[in-house]
């Protein structure tokens, strides 16, 4: 069976609550079966919105959302066969585990011993057995919520939504709860599209991430790209650390370009300038610039440690290098020989194609 | 093996559970000193109000204390045939000192209640007694018997052994169209004087219905001010309040403005036509005014319990309902409606025991066929001064209510009531 890479399609949808304001701007959006793709993006940036256009719970203002192929924007939530998984769980409080699950097939008329079977199976995968009559108060939050994705996906859904469904854990049941709900994807195959502000939790689980912005899909590509190669600077500055500077173009070739900072100059990797006397950010990941350099690197520059933060794995140092007080490193603990002492001055190094040179900021 | 368990000490030697009462005694007098105000007002107007409203309504010792001796001679009297010189006597006695103190009008006044035509005898007795025509040394029986014929009757004088007892159930069984007759039987009264009974199922009916139309009403408002927009849902609110900051006397009076014949309600059916002018429908001074009226002023009552419910119910619920499959209509019955119940088991045991003991609407607009059994309470306490026998209908109402508590416990459960 071949993979429909179509199977949810957002063509061209915009929407807009007030008619003044558009929190979605020509969204073009292609999931495929059995993907897991994160809609990731900080608060108010629309992702929620698009996820609950799919869901049926708002209408595109404009453009059309596609599900196998078939347009469902006249389709009411409870006829898309779309399972979702919400923020703060939504099980139904008066209702029995067993209720909650037997909901959607209830309504869907499936035989009794059916019912018993899938609830029962759907139960198993969350490791839930045995908690069928336990209301959902008497569950704990981690519970509730393998209760609430069992329950998305007991009727066998097409296609299940999670609205961050991991935001009022803590962070160690958050961090188990990814492994399990992206074992059950890997598992069952569902298609998934997953909603959060915690790039940690989208980095983890996604096969892709939509990095949304201002309305609009800023990045689409795999974690490892995405983290690697952001397209722009909103992205790199989102996911994961970054440190950057601000400058002009001076001179640029096919795959290097110098960029003229404030005090001083440096050789980058040009994405988005084209052309000489271009602005634009530069940014370095924190790891990919190395303290005292032995391989000969194309930037070599010298920073005044401002601050050390011991975080146990490594160390964090603030330098102040070429006019930025927040540039940051990390050091691992095992490298000890290194003095690292507030004030001292250490020689800092990287490759050119690490440093990106992106759109202004 | 021995059964006491080892005494636990604290650091100091003092066992531990002498130690922890001493350390919470003070917090204990603390938080009874700070209810004690409330407990003192509770018990105050609520407790003894009760209590004596209970001794009013069953008692009757105004006449054993009247007829003392009388009562205590009549203890051997088989009750079959005319009493014994001996009660004879006693009666005379007590009567001679009732006539000292000028209260044989009160004697005779209860002793008709019991049994008519007790006024016209007591009076001619007293006449006797009064020019002192009973010559003591004679038999007092045959003197007696010789004032009225009605002395020689022995209902008569059963009549009086049945007031002996110092309490009485009489006012309740009134309430009821009952009464005790001779043979200390519960019988009903004739079924033209059975006034109460139809009240009690009429105030119960219109109870019911109020409460009925409140919620039908006050579901959907209540539903809107959870979840519209706070522009509107404030707007709405004041709009619920609104009538309710305003005093019940105007709101009553304003509904009979609007509902009388010659009102706006049916000058506005006149104009579109649904009814001729010669033949505009009574719509006051009747049930039908005791519902309009008493719906729109419980309606708070409904809408307040409600919204203040529906306001924790969170939308996703309404959501989830939906986007698992069920259809809106689904989704709200097994769904938004379950989680409404402690809503509505409040506001419809506030309405309906609001509507039960309703007053002031009632006797404005309710006429003759639509006042209840709270109106019949305030014209025995204004008109009749029959205070026992409001005290008994008050209590009966009381206790009507406190049964509807109970059902409702052993229904729904009292801990599922959510008033905010």
């Amino acid at each position: 069976m071949s993979k429909n890479i179509e199977f949810v399609k957002f063509d061209k949808v915009d929407k807009s609550y007030d008619g003044k304001v558009l929190v979605v701007k020509d969204l073009n959006l292609n999931i495929s079966e059995g993907e897991f793709i994160t809609m990731l993006g900080p608060s108010g940036s629309g992702k929620t919105t698009c996820l609950m256009m799919l869901a049926g719970f708002e209408t595109p203002t404009n453009g059309e959302i596609y599900l196998d192929s078939n347009p469902i924007s006249n389709i009411p939530p409870h006829k898309r066969g779309i399972g979702m998984v919400f923020q703060n769980y939504a099980l139904f409080p008066h209702m029995t585990v067993y209720e909650n699950l037997a909901f959607p097939l209830r309504v869907r008329k499936v035989q009794k011993d059916e019912i018993d079977k899938k609830v029962d199976k759907a139960l198993s995968m969350v490791s839930l057995s045995g908690f069928e009559s336990r209301m959902p108060a008497q569950l704990s939050g981690g519970q509730q919520q393998r209760v609430a994705v069992a329950r998305a996906l007991v009727f066998d859904p097409a296609v299940v939504l999670m609205d961050e469904p991991l935001g009022a854990l803590d962070k160690n049941l958050r961090e188990s709860m990814q492994y399990e709900i992206k074992h059950i994807h890997e598992n069952i195959g569902v298609t998934v599209v997953y909603v959060t502000h915690d790039q940690g939790e989208a980095l983890t689980m996604s096969n892709r991430i939509a990095v949304f912005n201002d309305g609009k899909v800023q990045q689409l590509s795999s974690p490892d790209k995405l983290y690697e190669e952001p397209v722009n600077s909103f992205v790199a500055e989102f996911i994961g650390e970054n440190n950057t500077f601000g400058g002009e173009v001076t001179d640029i070739s096919k795959d290097i370009c110098k960029v003229k900072l404030q005090n001083g100059e440096i050789l980058a990797n040009p994405i988005s300038v084209k052309s000489k006397g271009d602005k634009t950010t530069v940014s370095i990941r924190p790891e990919r610039a190395l303290i005292n350099p032995k391989d000969k690197m194309d930037n070599n520059q010298t920073g005044k440690i401002e601050e050390v933060i011991y975080h146990g794995d490594h160390t964090r140092l603030r330098l102040d290098l070429l006019g930025n007080k927040e540039f940051i490193l990390k050091v691992p603990n095992s490298s000890n020989e290194l003095d690292l002492k507030l004030g001292n001055e250490i020689k800092v190094g990287w490759n050119s194609q690490d440093a990106r040179a992106l759109d202004p900021k | 093996m021995s059964n006491e368990t080892k005494q636990i000490l604290t650091t100091d030697g003092i066992p531990l559970e002498i130690s922890l009462k001493k350390a919470e005694r003070k917090n204990k007098i603390k938080a009874f000193l700070l209810v004690a105000p409330l407990l003192l007002f509770l018990i105050i107007t609520y407790i003894f109000p009760i209590g004596e409203m209970f001794t009013r309504s069953i008692d009757d010792k105004m006449i054993t204390n009247m007829l003392p001796k009388t009562f205590k001679s009549m203890e051997t009297w088989d009750g079959k045939e005319l009493p014994s010189e001996e009660v004879f006597a006693s009666f005379l006695s007590d009567f001679k000192i009732l006539v000292d103190k000028k209260e044989h009008g009160k004697l005779a006044q209860r002793l008709n209640k019991e049994k008519n035509g007790f006024n016209t005898i007591t009076k001619k007795l007293f006449r006797q007694v009064k020019r002192n025509k009973i010559d003591e040394t004679q038999s007092i029986k045959e003197q007696i018997m010789k004032v009225h014929k009605r002395w020689r009757n022995v209902e008569y004088w059963q009549a009086i052994k049945r007031t002996a007892p110092p309490y009485t159930s009489a006012k309740y069984l009134k309430a009821m169209d009952m009464y005790l007759n001779e043979d200390n039987k519960i019988t009903q009264v004739s079924e033209d004087r059975r006034i109460h009974r139809i009240l009690w199922l009429r105030t119960v009916e219109v109870a019911f219905f109020v409460t009925v139309f409140c919620f039908l009403m006050g579901y959907p408002i209540a539903h809107l001010l959870a979840t519209l927009p706070m522009k509107y849902s404030n707007l709405l609110m004041i709009c619920v309040l609104l009538p309710f900051w305003t005093s019940l006397l105007v709101r009553t009076a304003s509904w009979m403005i609007l509902l009388q014949q010659q009102g706006v309600v049916n000058d506005f059916f006149v104009i579109i036509g649904l009814v001729s002018d010669d033949n505009r429908p009574e719509m006051m001074y009747n049930k039908v005014g005791t519902y309009v009226a008493m719906t729109q002023i419980l309606l708070p009552f409904m809408v307040l319990p409600l919204y203040s419910v529906m306001k924790t119910i969170s939308p996703s619920l309404m959501r989830a309902g939906k986007s698992l499959g069920g259809t809106p209509f689904v989704a709200f019955w097994k769904v938004y409606f379950p989680l409404t119940i402690p809503g509505i088991g409040a506001g419809c045991l506030l309405v309906f025991i609001l509507a039960i003991g309703y007053y002031i609407t009632p006797a404005l607009v309710g006429g003759a066929s639509g006042t209840l059994i709270s109106n019949q309470i305030a014209y025995h306490m204004k008109t009749t001064l029959d205070w026992s026998f409001a005290s008994a209908m008050g209590l009966m109402l009381l206790g009507g209510v406190l049964v509807i508590y109970w059902l409702y416990n052993k229904l729904v459960g009292v801990d599922n009531i959510k008033l905010g």
